[in-house]
């Protein structure tokens, strides 16, 4: 239609003087009508509340959006008290949670795929982007403390491997969550004892370390992933890991328990 | 092409009767036409607005509202494209609950023309990227990733070109490299290529093999990266390329306040245009063509 159109405008204003339509006539078939580009007008436009809403689209989000939010917002759990990832010292409750959590909900899956044990977990302070409230839990509860899709992986560590790790979480001045490690450090962040399961580290065994694929790949600077064996993707998001916790457990009450203390003289 | 050509031979035929009362000062008005490209990066899921407590962007965006504003531009010029430079997916819980169904049937309720792949529309795994393509009536072109050997094969083109208002537009499209960034578990046999060799071969294609009168690199390399200059980007394909009218860009979620007016390997001006992330802003960019050849006598003029 658009095409026809063009054709009855050419057809009208048509002026042609005889050497053009020469030229068309002969190389039509092959060329183009050459045109020119001679302006440009770039802008960006601001989506906001000035705008409104297609009525067909909002309709059609609609019951997709009723349905996350039912999902998201029904009441899983409930937390006795606020338990924010933000602090001054080496270790928070929530920190603990989630690398607790990890190996508990990991280590039965892992252990079915390859008859190891996880030994110690370990994940990293920013990664937890908020915290638990006070009140009713949700998914969304889990959503906001990790919109990542973080996943666990299992890598197995040389003594070696286990002493960059440890040397890491005493250098880093971080509340960086672990667990079943337990790690105290004098006041200019020597480590003083390092204890795995409470009992010291045998530096010439290997150790089956659990963390998210984020920080296996180098993310926070935690190389040493990376140099273990064996790396199992558990295919599990440490988001799933903290809705099924939720699932299971009716009262979320977390403290702290010095597994992380640096001396202060 | 062909029916271009077979219309302007139709139409000297037509003049050869009446060529003796025409005027001859209708000329320059035959053939003009304005070109409008809208565009959207790094959308990520981004479908409701941003909520109200969020510090920076509050009640900001919402695909609801950018379809009324797109249809609002299409009514103004109905020959508009509409693109996306990647990463549509990963973002909000619309993703994690739907894989990412509910973006691509959006986007094809919007009417979106044309996307390139995002290192996170690899996020559920080529394969469920591949599980989603029946949701999006719109083309995914990519020219650096070479997917023979995954489920993507034959899904992906290189390049398109789209004819509006006769002006050949050649759309390619480039991503970034993927590994370091997407887990090989994910993007599995994928075979990223060098994206600037490949856009100095797609350019050269699209304006002298396919003699495109526009050409638009979509691009998911990111705007420039400060800390590896080196590194392919926007500016850098920018430099090294020739005949490209516009990249357009995503990844780095730089938000551009107006399109970066670059020179490429022969001094020529390039727009490269990037909006941000999250549906917050549309990128709009208005060419005006024209048969007339003294219009552009002194170049093009480039407003932003």
């Amino acid at each position: 239609m658009i095409y026809y159109w063009t054709l009855q405008l050419n057809y009208m204003s048509f002026k042609h003087l005889f050497i053009p339509l020469v030229f068309l006539v002969l190389f039509s078939c092959k060329h183009e009508k050459e045109v020119f580009l001679h302006k440009i007008e770039g802008q960006r436009i601001v989506i906001d509340h000035s705008l409104t809403e297609d009525p067909n689209i909002e309709g059609f989000i609609k019951p997709f959006r009723d349905h996350i939010n039912n999902d998201l917002d029904s009441v899983i759990a409930y937390s006795v008290g606020d338990y924010s990832p933000k602090t001054l010292e080496y270790e928070t409750a929530i920190g603990n949670f989630l690398a607790d959590i990890t190996h508990e909900l990991s280590n039965p899956i892992y252990k079915q795929r390859t008859g190891k044990d996880i030994d110690l977990v370990i994940l990293n302070h920013g990664g937890i982007r908020a915290g638990i409230p006070k009140g009713n839990i949700t998914a969304r509860t889990a959503y906001q403390i990790m919109p990542f899709e973080n996943s666990v992986v299992i890598v197995d560590l040389k003594g070696e491997q286990i002493k960059e790790l440890i040397q890491y979480l005493s250098k880093a001045k971080r509340a960086n969550p672990f667990s079943r490690l337990g790690l105290k450090l004098d006041k200019d962040n020597n480590v003083i004892e390092a204890l795995l399961n409470g009992k010291p580290i045998d530096y010439n065994k290997t150790y089956s370390v659990a963390s998210i694929d984020y920080l296996y790949n180098g993310g926070s600077g935690m190389v040493f992933l990376k140099k273990g064996d064996n790396f199992h993707a558990l295919d599990y998001k440490l988001r799933n890991v903290i809705i099924d916790y939720f699932k299971k457990t009716d009262t979320i009450n977390l403290s702290t328990d010095n597994r992380f203390i640096k001396m202060q003289n | 092409m062909k029916r271009r050509s077979f219309i302007q031979q139709t139409a000297t035929a037509a003049s050869l009767i009446t060529l003796g009362g025409l005027s001859v000062s209708s000329l320059s008005s035959i053939n003009s036409t304005k070109i409008t490209i809208l565009h959207t990066n790094d959308v990520h899921s981004h479908i409701d607005p941003i909520g109200p407590n969020d510090p920076r962007n509050a009640n900001k965006g919402g695909i609801a509202r950018r379809a009324k504003l797109i249809e609002a531009f299409r009514k103004e010029n109905p020959n508009t494209l509409l693109l996306d430079a990647g990463d549509i997916f990963q973002g909000t819980p619309y993703f994690n609950y739907y894989g990412g169904e509910l973006e691509f049937k959006l986007m094809s309720m919007l009417k979106y023309d044309a996307a390139t792949i995002g290192n996170h529309d690899f996020d559920n795994g080529i394969g469920g990227l591949y599980a989603q393509l029946p949701h999006a009536n719109f083309d995914f072109i990519s020219a650096n990733y070479d997917f023979s050997n995954t489920v993507m094969n034959t899904h992906v083109k290189p390049y398109k070109i789209f004819e509006k208002g006769g002006i050949k537009i050649g759309v390619f499209g480039v991503g970034i490299k993927l590994k370091g960034l997407v887990e090989k578990r994910l993007y599995k046999e994928t075979v990223y290529l060098d994206p600037i060799e490949i856009a100095q071969d797609m350019s050269s294609v699209l304006k002298h093999e396919e003699h495109c009168d526009l050409v638009i690199c979509l691009s998911h390399l990111g705007y420039h990266y400060k800390n590896a200059a080196e590194k392919a980007s926007d500016l850098n394909l920018a430099k090294a390329t020739k005949d490209i009218d516009l990249i357009i860009g995503g990844h780095t979620h730089t938000f551009l306040p107006k399109p970066t007016i670059a020179q490429n390997i022969n001094g020529d001006n390039v727009l490269v245009n990037q909006v941000g992330c999250y549906g917050l802003y549309l990128g709009k960019i208005d060419f005006y063509l024209d048969s007339d050849k003294t219009k552009s006598a002194n170049g093009t003029t480039i407003i932003v």
